[in-house]
């Protein structure tokens, strides 16, 4: 599985941030920044909680 | 003005720009050329094309045969587009070949839709000049009756010409990119595997079905430097850029703006460098669209990079937030470090942006500007040192203007064929006078 952002939407919400600390990082706009893109089986699920708490839908998972 | 030199020393033909490149090439002229050819099979073209190794020219340099392969293979009815939306303040090619040899751009296009199986396709441009050339161009031939061929204009933008702008464009949307993935060759403009070309890549597309030389080259506009006009040629690959300016006439200069602002900002002993795509990408630069600014003599890196990422700071798009503040950020910086009240912080963020921006936006721009502040780091460190303690009067006389002085007028070929006449080499290109006459239209092909 890949993350994958998209930057237009992006608001710097932060929310994403508590759910997987070691995959994404806040630049210092507050805007979300990936860690890596390429999910081991065991990061897949904070994967899921960060883009599922993006008020904007600026994450997603891709196969 | 921007005039047009037919090179070369070497005696390699100009085979995109032709013999005449300050007339628009009429249909005849261009069917005597061996132009639109319809007995080339498909495959053979694809595979001239492989041979050849043509790439893309509108920055990337993307192997065009693997782009024709994707689309073919693409699940649907391809889409064909010719892309003459040239974005790069500092490059007027695309204009110029859309201006002066339309049908060698609608050949190019056609050949693509039979190699992809397209039954449409698209010319995407904003110069009004360049759309009414290829306007006549489909007024005097018909290029395939298979193929609907629609002009789409948009407003002219620095990210216009992207890819996934221009298929949101024609899709009816505006004109600014998307994320990626998907591309469009897995989806594009209606859905569909789309081939988004550059227009001087679908003029060598042409020329290799029509038997001329067609790789080799490339079309390049030369400004700056000291020229009393910026130069619109065409040039072997291999020369080297010292090569290039002396050839032209550009003075020693005090740094090369490279590929458009895709290339960052070099110091003079880039010049060693040449046109060379590996040999540039080692160099951590890049041809892009064949623009290449020479700094004059007299001009201060620290400006010139200034105003580009001022340029960039205006054409962003203002889609992606990390554009937004990434360029302005970069572009306040700059300025700061060009009026001598940039600090040590000012100078480890510039390199931390340097690093950490490229790939962040949904386009390429932020990439550039990016670039800019990187190169003019690594390329004049004690140039950038001295700026820090005083203010530079050079910098100072020449503040940001949004990049204005980066901009090359696009020449205007003349509309009719004029009497033969003594070659002039440097031929300086003159304004239109009079309108392409009208004629019924005659099938190109079969």
């Amino acid at each position: 599985m890949k993350l994958r952002i998209d930057s237009t939407r992006c608001q710097g919400y932060g929310e994403c941030l508590p759910p997987a600390p070691g995959l994404i990082e806040l630049d210092e706009w507050g805007y979300a920044q990936l860690l890596t893109v390429e999910l081991t089986a065991d990061q897949e699920p904070s994967a899921r909680a960060a883009v599922d708490s993006c008020p904007n839908s600026a994450l997603r998972l891709e196969r | 003005m921007t005039v047009i030199h037919t090179p070369t020393p070497s005696g390699t033909p100009a085979c995109v720009l032709g013999p005449t490149p300050d007339q628009v090439e009429s249909l005849a002229a261009y069917r005597a050329r061996g132009g639109y050819r319809a007995d080339m099979a498909p495959e053979e073209l694809l595979a001239r094309v492989e041979a050849a190794d043509l790439r893309g020219h509108g920055g990337a340099g993307f192997p065009t045969v693997v782009k024709l392969r994707a689309v073919r293979d693409g699940a649907g009815t391809a889409v064909v587009v010719a892309n003459g939306e040239e974005g790069e303040p500092g490059s007027v090619k695309d204009r110029w070949l859309l201006r002066a040899r339309p049908h060698l751009v609608l050949d190019g296009l056609t050949h693509a839709a039979r190699i992809t199986g397209a039954d449409r396709a698209y010319v995407y441009l904003s110069d009004p000049a360049a759309a009414a050339a290829v306007r006549d161009a489909l007024g005097a031939c018909d290029p395939d009756p298979a193929l609907r061929v629609e002009v789409v204009r948009t407003e002219p933008a620095y990210v216009a010409g992207e890819e996934s702008a221009v298929v949101r464009r024609i899709d009816g949307g505006p004109a600014l990119p998307t994320a990626k993935p998907p591309r469009p060759f897995e989806r594009g403009v209606g859905g569909a595997p789309t081939l988004i070309s550059n227009v001087e890549t679908l003029a060598r597309l042409a020329l290799l079905a029509s038997d001329a030389a067609a790789t080799g080259t490339v079309l390049l506009t030369l400004s700056g430097g000291g020229l009393p006009a910026a130069v619109l040629t065409e040039a072997p690959y291999g020369v080297a850029l010292a090569r290039l300016a002396a050839d032209h006439g550009v003075l020693p200069p005090s740094g090369v703006l490279m590929g458009g602002l895709f290339g960052g900002l070099l110091p003079p002993s880039a010049l060693r460098l040449s046109l060379d795509r590996d040999l540039l990408a080692r160099a951590g630069t890049g041809l892009g669209c064949g623009a290449i600014r020479f700094l004059a003599p007299d001009e201060c890196p620290v400006s010139v990079a200034a105003d580009a990422v001022d340029h960039l700071a205006v054409e962003s798009s203002r889609q992606c937030g990390v554009c937004v503040s990434g360029t302005r950020a970069l572009r306040d910086t700059l300025v700061a470090l060009s009026e001598g009240r940039c600090d040590a912080d000012g100078l480890a963020a510039l390199s931390r942006w340097a690093q950490g921006l490229p790939g962040r936006g949904a386009c390429g721009l932020l990439d550039a500007a990016a670039r800019l502040a990187g190169s003019l780091l690594t390329g004049f460190p004690d140039l950038v040192d001295a700026h820090r303690s005083s203010p530079c009067p050079t910098c100072a006389a020449t503040p940001p203007s949004g990049g204005h002085r980066l901009r090359v007028p696009v020449p205007v070929p003349v509309p009719v064929p004029v009497p033969a006449r003594d070659p002039v080499p440097n031929a300086a290109a003159t304004s239109v006078t009079a309108a392409l006459p009208h004629s019924p239209a005659p099938a190109c092909v079969g």
